[in-house]
């Protein structure tokens, strides 16, 4: 029997969707400004396996000659990205939210499984919780390497007035790599993020804009048979007290 | 339903008719959509308002003032006593020399002076670089900060440009020398900087011109300034990116409002502040 079920709060919802766009223009302008010295690439001596970018991927978007525009958008932007996270990570503590969002003990074996049941390399479906293993370590490693961009994107800024930030992060130069990394980051979240959510379907997806999930309820015992609350406990360990 | 259901569900809520259920997801969803769209268009409305005023030196106004507000409050966490870290000298690389603006006329080292117009008054004082020479000669192996994002090391050497105003009194009204760490009240908030041709110009903060780091720059990895790097005297501060450090210094006024500056008027931070 169907039943709707709550799932994120309406300021997650909130902090999400204004995310979203904060941060997708935070790397347009961020490759703006990156364009006047694109100098990272992967590989060694003289191999190069990827060049951070191709001359073909600026002049496809349009991003040359506009390093004094990119970094305009960038400090104004910097606050909105700052404070939506600093609300985030607030509200997550005040709430009890971040129980179900923190890494346990048992979230490491069980992204394993996730993985490897996502790959089609596992057939047991790992169990449904609001968030699994994986998600708990990839949505509190996002929100790390948020706080990993506002400090070196500090120390690349204001490298003088924050010179010990600057010298912890590894000087000038390779706090501006680790912000540069930290870019690369995000896009590949993004990949498997959108991936994932496109696999896990509407009813998943609309729980982010709507809040609910719409559930199997057994109508005997009333026991829920899957969805997010049907392990209201955070901790993975309890799913085996069943 | 309700009715068979055992005793495990004695404390609970009966469950809803599925109908119910279905009509009230629809009407959440719609709703929940209708308001992402509209926050969505909201947004994309406010990010074209800050957009929507006249440029002002390249960038909409608001966004500018919002440059101007983060300087202020970079200013309000500044402290004279923090200086740009040091390297050895063995690091020191020559820089690349990127802008010529300014420099491409022709200079005669010999006739070439600096002229400094004092703060609230129309006279200006001339100094040849044997002047500047005479001052304490101080070293310093900073990075230098290109705003395009790269850096290098470079072992300048010059006066500090606050030796300078102790020892000419120019950058206060009264004539007082200027202490760094306890400015007088009649200092002038900013200095304009150009080049003999006017064709380049910056302004700097006083915070910045008295800075131990500040300095009037006469040779670069221990030689002379070569033409391209800004001879006879340019100004090195570490606290600025490179766009800052002026080459071939002709004039420098002490001025009461945030003087025009060249890379600015394209739409760059006026600040350009580490």
């Amino acid at each position: 029997m169907k039943q709707l079920v709550e799932k994120h709060p309406l300021a997650i919802r909130w902090f999400h969707w204004v995310n979203f766009p904060v941060l997708s223009l935070m790397i347009w302008s961020g490759l703006w400004i990156y364009w006047a010295n694109d100098v990272y690439r992967l590989g060694w001596g003289k191999t190069t396996l990827l060049k951070f970018f191709p001359q073909s991927f600026y002049q496809a978007f349009h991003l040359e000659y506009k390093l004094a525009q990119g970094m305009s958008w960038h400090f104004v932007l910097m606050w909105v990205f700052f404070l939506n996270g600093l609300l985030y990570v607030g509200y997550t503590l005040f709430s009890g939210e971040w129980r179900y969002l923190l890494p346990n003990r048992h979230s490491f074996k069980e992204a394993i499984q996730v993985t490897l049941f996502d790959l089609g390399l596992r057939k047991e479906h790992p169990p449904v919780r609001k968030y699994n293993g994986a998600q708990q370590i990839a949505y509190t490693s996002v929100i790390i390497m948020g706080l990993g961009s506002l400090l070196t994107g500090l120390a690349i800024y204001k490298p003088v007035q924050f010179g010990w930030l600057t010298q912890l992060l590894g000087g000038y130069e390779f706090a501006r790599i680790i912000h540069f990394a930290l870019t690369i980051g995000y896009v590949l979240f993004f990949i498997v993020h959108v991936a994932q959510v496109v696999r896990a379907g509407w009813n998943n997806f609309r729980a982010m804009v709507a809040g609910f999930e719409i559930v199997e309820v057994d109508p005997a015992t009333h026991e829920i048979k899957a969805g997010p609350a049907a392990l209201p406990a955070a901790d993975a360990s309890l799913s085996s007290t069943k | 339903m309700t009715d068979e259901t055992p005793d495990t569900t004695t404390n609970q809520p009966p469950l809803r008719p599925e109908a119910e259920v279905l009509a009230e997801a629809r009407r959440r969803s719609r709703r929940s959509f209708i308001g992402l769209g509209l926050a969505g268009l909201a947004g994309f409305g406010g990010w074209r308002w800050l957009f929507s005023e006249p440029n002002d030196e390249g960038i909409p106004h608001r966004v500018r003032k919002v440059l101007d507000a983060n300087a202020q409050l970079s200013h309000a966490y500044y402290k004279q006593t923090r200086l740009a870290p040091e390297f050895a000298r063995s690091r020191a690389r020559t820089p690349r020399k990127n802008g010529t603006y300014g420099l491409k006329s022709e200079l005669d080292p010999a006739t070439w002076r600096m002229r400094v117009q004092s703060y609230g008054s129309d006279t200006t004082q001339e100094f040849t670089l044997a002047d500047i020479q005479a001052l304490p000669k101080v070293q310093i192996v900073t990075e230098l900060k290109c705003i395009e994002g790269w850096s290098v090391i470079v072992h300048w050497a010059g006066a500090r440009l606050s030796d300078f105003l102790a020892k000419y009194p120019l950058a206060t009204r009264s004539g007082r020398p200027a202490d760094p760490l306890n400015p007088p009240a009649d200092l002038a908030p900013y200095a304009a900087v150009d080049t003999p041709d006017g064709k380049y110009y910056v302004g700097l903060d006083m915070d910045t011109v008295l800075h131990s780091q500040t300095l009037l720059c006469y040779e670069m990895n221990g030689k002379p300034l070569t033409p391209e790097h800004g001879a006879p005297l340019r100004l090195v501060t570490p606290l600025k990116y490179g766009i800052k450090h002026i080459k071939r210094i002709g004039t420098i006024a002490f001025v009461d409002t945030q003087p025009k500056d060249y890379w600015a008027e394209m739409g760059y931070d006026w600040d350009s502040g580490h």
